[in-house]
C-alpha cells in the first residue's frame, strides 16, 4: 500500500502501532523490573515499572545458590539442541521421498503422514502409552521424545519446498554420475533445502524450549531432569499447594519456593535467550508462519 | 543408475526397487515415529469403553461398553467444558482476525521500512512465549497481594484490589486478553503478507482516481484478504474442539475456584487423568475431543476446498 507521506491515515496508523508495541513491551518490562527490585520494597509495594530500590539479588541467588535452576537450564540448552537436530533429520529424510513424483505408493505414503494431522487419539492413551509401556518416566527421554521430535505438519512443509524449489534435472545429473540417494540426500537436497530447514528448526527449537507439558506428565519423581520451564511451573504448583493445604505440614513446599523476586528473575532468564537470538530467527519464523498457513 | 537401462523385464524390476529401495529407508525412521506417537494412540481410544486397569494395560482391561460416557454426560461438567471450549474458541476467532487485519493495514501503511520492521517483529515476539511464561506475567498484573493492579492501579483509581485469581466471573475476559496480547501476531503476519503481494500500481491507479485510503481499503484491500481471512477462519474453526491447554492451565494457575469458567476438555481431560485418577471419564472426554473434532475438520476443510481449493488440505 503506497500513500502521501503525513497524511492522516499515516499519522493514525503510526500511532495506533506505537501503542501496540508498548503494549507488547510494557509486560516484559515488568517481568524485567519486578527481578530488578529489591526484596523488602517488592513486599511492601508490589511490582512495580518504577522499583524504589534496585537490586540484583535475585540473579545473585540464582547464579550461587540455584543449583537446580541451572541444571534444569542446562536440561533445556541440551534437549532443545539435540531434540532439535533430530528433528530437522527426521522431518527432511521423510520428506524427501515424497517430494519424489514417481516414486511407488507415494500417494499411500502421504496419507500416511497426511492422517496424523486430522485425527489424534488425545492425551489419554498416548499418556498411557508413553508412561506404562514405554516406560519414558523419569528419564531424560521424556522430555525429549512424546511430541515434539517429529511433526506431520513440518514433513509437508519440507516436501512442498524440496518439490518447488529443487528441480528434477539436478537428481537427474547426480543419478547419471552415479551418486547415491544418500548422497544425494546429502550433497543437493540438504544444501538446497536450506532455508526450510532453518525455518522448521526455529520451530523445532521454540518447541522444545517452551515445552513444559512433557515434564508435566512423565517427569513425577526425577525433578532433576526438570527443564527450565518444569521449574517454573513446579513453584507455581507449590504455591497453589499451600494455598489449599490445611494441614501445617507445609513446610517441605514452603522451602522449595524461592522469593517473589527470585521466581520473576528465572522466568526473565527462560525468555532471555529467545530475545537475544529473536532478531536472528524472526526472518525464518515469519516465513514459516506465512508459507505453513498458505500453502500448508 | 543409467547402466540396467538395457537389461531384461526381472532386470528392469529390480533396477527399480534398488532405485527407489533407499527412499523408502529413509521415509522409515519418521514412520516408525508416527506410528508410536501417533498411531499406536489412535487406536488406544478404545480405552474410553473400557474400565482401566494399569495392571493388565488398556486391552486386557474389561470392556464395559459406554458407561464412562453414561458417567460423564450426567455430570455437569461436560456441559461446562464444552461451552467453554466452542465460547472461547469464538470468542479468539473474532477478535484476532479483526485486530490481525487492521494492524497488517496500519503495519504495510507505514513508509519507514525501519518502522515496520519494528511492528512485524514486536507484534510477532509475545507469540514466541511459553504458556508458563504468560501465566508468570498476568501473574504480575493480577497477584492478590504483589500484583501491579491491585497494588497500584486499584488504589491510584480509589478501588478496592480484587481477588482475581478466586473470582471466576473477571476469567473470560483476562484469558482473551491474555490470548490477545500472545496470538494476535501469528495470522497479522499472514495478511501482511497477503497485502503485501498485492499490485502496488493498483493503489497507484485508485489515488489517481482520487480514491480515499478508505476506499482503497475497503475496495483493495479488502477484496484480496477475503479468500485467506476465509481460509484461516474455517481453519481455525475446524480446531473449535480443542483449546490451548496452556493458555488454560498456566494463566489461571490452575485455580479451582475458577474451573467455572476457565475450564476446558484439554484440562478437563489432564485433570482427570493426573489428578482425579479418574481415567475412564477423563478417555470418554478425550474420545469426545478426538471424534467430533475429527468431523469438524473434515466439515471445515470440505469448506475450505469449496472457497479456495489451493489452500485445502486435502
Amino acid at each position: 500500500m503506497r500513500d502521501r507521506p503525513n497524511s492522516a491515515f499515516q499519522i493514525v496508523s503510526n500511532i495506533i502501532m506505537i501503542l501496540v508495541v508498548i503494549i507488547v513491551v510494557l509486560p516484559f518490562l515488568l517481568l524485567l523490573m519486578s527481578s530488578l527490585t529489591e526484596e523488602t520494597v517488592l513486599v511492601a509495594n508490589g511490582y512495580s515499572f518504577f522499583p524504589q530500590k534496585f537490586s540484583v539479588a535475585s540473579y545473585a541467588y540464582i547464579a550461587k545458590s540455584g543449583a537446580q535452576i541451572l541444571r534444569a537450564y542446562g536440561i533445556t540448552i541440551l534437549v532443545t539442541a539435540i531434540g532439535t537436530v533430530i528433528h530437522i533429520l527426521l522431518a527432511s529424510l521423510m520428506a524427501y521421498p515424497l517430494s519424489i513424483k514417481n516414486l511407488p505408493f507415494r500417494n499411500a505414503l502421504m496419507f500416511f503422514v497426511f492422517f496424523t494431522m486430522l485425527f489424534n487419539g488425545g492425551i489419554v492413551p498416548s499418556y498411557l502409552l508413553w508412561a506404562n509401556t514405554l516406560k519414558v518416566k523419569d528419564t531424560i527421554f521424556a522430555q525429549l521424545l512424546p511430541n515434539l521430535l517429529m511433526s506431520a505438519w513440518n514433513v509437508m512443509m519440507i516436501r512442498t519446498y524440496f518439490q518447488t524449489s529443487i528441480p528434477d534435472s539436478l537428481y537427474e545429473a547426480a543419478e547419471i554420475d552415479g551418486a547415491s540417494q544418500f548422497t544425494i540426500f546429502r550433497q543437493i537436497v540438504l544444501p538446497l533445502g536450506k532455508p526450510i530447514l532453518v525455518t522448521i528448526g526455529t520451530f523445532a527449537g521454540l518447541g522444545y524450549w517452551n515445552d513444559w507439558t512433557n515434564g508435566l506428565y512423565y517427569i513425577v519423581r526425577n525433578q532433576d531432569l526438570y527443564n527450565i520451564q518444569n521449574v517454573l511451573n513446579n513453584m507455581v504448583s507449590n504455591i497453589q499447594y499451600l494455598a489449599q493445604s490445611t494441614t501445617s505440614n507445609t513446610a517441605g513446599a514452603l522451602a522449595a519456593i524461592p522469593t517473589t523476586g527470585v521466581q520473576m528473575a528465572i522466568a526473565f532468564v527462560a525468555i532471555l535467550p529467545i530475545m537475544l537470538i529473536f532478531p536472528l530467527f524472526s526472518k525464518y519464523y515469519a516465513a514459516g508462519i506465512t508459507l505453513g498457513a498458505v500453502k500448508g | 543408475m543409467a547402466a540396467p537401462k538395457a537389461s531384461d523385464q526381472v532386470g528392469s524390476k529390480m533396477a527399480k526397487f534398488k532405485r527407489y529401495l533407499p527412499m523408502y529407508l529413509m521415509f522409515l525412521p519418521g514412520a516408525i515415529y508416527l506410528i508410536i506417537n501417533n498411531y499406536i494412540p489412535m487406536g488406544g481410544i478404545i480405552v474410553a469403553f473400557k474400565q482401566y486397569n494399569a495392571r493388565a494395560g488398556i486391552l486386557a482391561s474389561p470392556f464395559i461398553g459406554l458407561q464412562n460416557f453414561e458417567f460423564l454426560f450426567a455430570t455437569p461438567d461436560a456441559w461446562v467444558i464444552t461451552r467453554n471450549t466452542i465460547l472461547y474458541n469464538v470468542a479468539f476467532i473474532v477478535i484476532n482476525n479483526v485486530l490481525g487485519i487492521a494492524f497488517a493495514i496500519f503495519i504495510c501503511n507505514t513508509l519507514s521500512k525501519k518502522l515496520k520492521k519494528v511492528y512485524q517483529s514486536a507484534i510477532l515476539f509475545p507469540y514466541l512465549m511459553s504458556a508458563v511464561i504468560l501465566g508468570y506475567i498476568v501473574f504480575a498484573f493480577l497477584s492478590q497481594s504483589n500484583g501491579i493492579v491491585n497494588k497500584s492501579i486499584l488504589p491510584m483509581l480509589g478501588k478496592d484490589p480484587i481477588n482475581w485469581y478466586s473470582e471466576a466471573k473477571y476469567w473470560p475476559f483476562i484469558l482473551t486478553l491474555a490470548n490477545t496480547w500472545k496470538g494476535v501476531g501469528y495470522g497479522c503476519l499472514i495478511y501482511i503478507s497477503t497485502i503485501n503481494g498485492i499490485d502496488p500500481s493498483l493503489y497507484q491507479a485508485a489515488e489517481l482516481d482520487n480514491a480515499t485510503k478508505w476506499q482503497q481499503i475497503r475496495y483493495i484491500t479488502l477484496p484480496f484478504l477475503k479468500p485467506v481471512v476465509i481460509t484461516l477462519v474455517i481453519m481455525s474453526v475446524g480446531r473449535i474442539f480443542f483449546s490451548d491447554f496452556g493458555l488454560f492451565y498456566q494463566v489461571p494457575r490452575n485455580s479451582g475456584l475458577l474451573y467455572a469458567t476457565t475450564n476446558t476438555i484439554d484440562t478437563y481431560v489432564y485433570r482427570g487423568l493426573m489428578h482425579s485418577g479418574n481415567v475412564g471419564m477423563s478417555a470418554a472426554a478425550g474420545f469426545y475431543q478426538s471424534v467430533v473434532g475429527f468431523i469438524i475438520v473434515l466439515v471445515s476443510n470440505l469448506s475450505v476446498r469449496k472457497v479456495s481449493p489451493e489452500n485445502a488440505m486435502f
